[in-house]
């Protein structure tokens, strides 16, 4: 069984109002998949549920086999096997960028600090931010701070990537540099689930493309091309068109 | 004002602000103690303490020091618990201090973006780790402010030692202008012990205080 990620009729609701009804998908290894939709539609809530941020009201959710169930024991072990990259990347903000990477390998793997220091190091190399280590996230730009967050979720050596609208807040200039490192990710076979408004991106990044609306997975499709060029549902193509000026 | 007064005093002052210190010290140690067990109480919501933890912040927090230090002071014998006068001083303030520092924390954990937890969390850490790592430093950071004011409020009310005869600043002062009716000289030395006593906290906690919040904001 290669796949990473199973979904199983999730159902999810805030009180009386649902965000999510009956959720099923399945996401391979070294797959990319890209959630796109309107805002509100749930798509940041279902990342949220894939490890456990969330309860869930019905169905499940396996990752590499495991279910995650937010009240369990094994939560922590399984969301090692699942790095989160937010919106506004949460970087702690009392602690170094070295010290924000090496804080989980060394707490929660039991890694020795050397030898977290030395592939945090590495890491951030390769994302252009080495020099800035001993900086803290306040001295940082929003794009270099998201480069970094991505760094401290690699580290862990996780299964699955989740990016939660994490150019969203960044000044236009800084997407580039935050998407390019996401695309080297997917080039080296990680398997990603992002939601995202970058349709350009969407495009070059995705293997498979998700369609959600109103708690629903409308739309579902390896044909990426195809889909950005004619979806086959009338939601979908509505969607899309917001972001065409003609 | 008479000079040569004030000298013969200044022995006593010194013996008095240092009675003052020490008790204060141990005061301030045991409310911090109590104030982040507090905390980490009703951080993780730990349900029969909590309550408990409510009851106290409410009950020390709203009846005076004077109150409290007499019922440990004079009623607490009574049903045959004795301890020393300055054992009294040191459990009052820490008592009081604890219900104040508790609340300042609190409200410094409640400032702290629910996400930042969940970005520990997704890291892979117990709640236990997300707390003590990444939530407490910085509530802590935020609550500086109020630390500061508490400790300043806390020396201050340590002038209520004097009623249950321990010889502080307060009771000294008492006791020589009844004494001897230098009224002058020893007011005027009392202002200035306190002063002595509590400028040097204000001056480092405004420069504590700026230093955490620039590490936390840059500003």
């Amino acid at each position: 069984m290669s796949e990473l990620v199973k979904v199983e009729h999730l159902h999810k609701e805030f009180g009386k109002n649902v965000v999510l009804k009956d959720i099923n998908l399945s996401v391979e290894k070294g797959e990319v998949v890209v959630i796109i939709g309107p805002s509100g539609c749930g798509k940041s809530t279902f990342l949220r549920c894939l490890n456990g941020l969330e309860g869930i009201e019905g169905g499940i959710v396996y990752v590499d086999g495991l279910p995650v169930e937010p009240e369990s024991k094994d939560i922590y072990k399984i969301r090692q096997k699942i790095g989160m990259v937010f919106q506004y990347y949460e970087l702690f903000p009392h602690k170094t960028v070295i010290e924000n990477i090496i804080l989980s390998p060394m707490k929660v793997q039991k890694r020795n600090r050397d030898d977290a220091v030395r592939e945090a190091i590495e890491l951030l190399d390769k994302v252009g931010l080495a020099d800035k280590k001993d900086y803290y996230p306040r001295q940082l730009s929003g794009g270099q701070k998201q480069r970094v967050a991505i760094v401290r979720a690699l580290i862990m050596h996780p299964d699955v990537l989740l990016f939660d609208e994490v150019t969203a807040a960044l000044d236009p200039e800084m997407v580039h540099e935050v998407l390019q490192t996401m695309l080297e990710l997917a080039k080296n076979g990680s398997t990603m689930i992002i939601v995202t408004h970058e349709m350009a991106f969407a495009k070059a990044v995705a293997d498979r493309i998700v369609f959600f609306d109103q708690g629903d997975i409308v739309e579902e499709t390896t044909d990426v091309k195809g889909f950005f060029e004619e979806p086959s549902t009338e939601r979908a193509k509505k969607f899309l068109k917001t972001f065409a000026y003609e | 004002m008479d000079v040569e007064v004030i000298k013969t005093y200044l022995p006593l002052y010194n013996e008095a602000i240092l009675l003052t210190v020490r008790l204060g010290w141990f005061g301030i140690l045991a409310a911090f103690g109590i104030g982040l067990l507090g905390s980490v109480i009703q951080y993780f919501r730990i349900p029969v303490l909590r309550k408990i933890a409510a009851v106290y912040i409410e009950v020390f927090r709203n009846t005076p020091l004077l109150v409290q230090l007499f019922f440990i002071y004079f009623a607490l014998p009574k049903i045959g618990i004795k301890i020393s006068a300055e054992s009294c001083g040191i459990l009052g303030l820490g008592l009081i201090g604890g219900a104040y520092m508790t609340e300042t924390l609190r409200s410094g954990l409640e400032s702290i973006d629910k996400i930042q937890h969940e970005s520990a969390l997704s890291l892979g850490m117990t709640k236990r780790q997300v707390f003590f790592y990444i939530i407490l430093p910085q509530a802590f950071s935020v609550s500086i402010p109020g630390i500061v004011a508490n400790l300043i409020f806390l020396l201050k009310e340590t002038s209520v030692f004097s009623t249950i005869s321990l010889m502080d600043l307060m009771f000294t002062s008492k006791d020589l202008i009844g004494m001897y009716a230098k009224t002058i000289e020893c007011l005027f030395l009392l202002v200035i012990y306190y002063l002595i006593m509590l400028l040097p906290v204000s001056v480092l906690g405004t420069i504590i205080e700026r230093r955490a919040r620039y590490a936390q904001f840059g500003d």
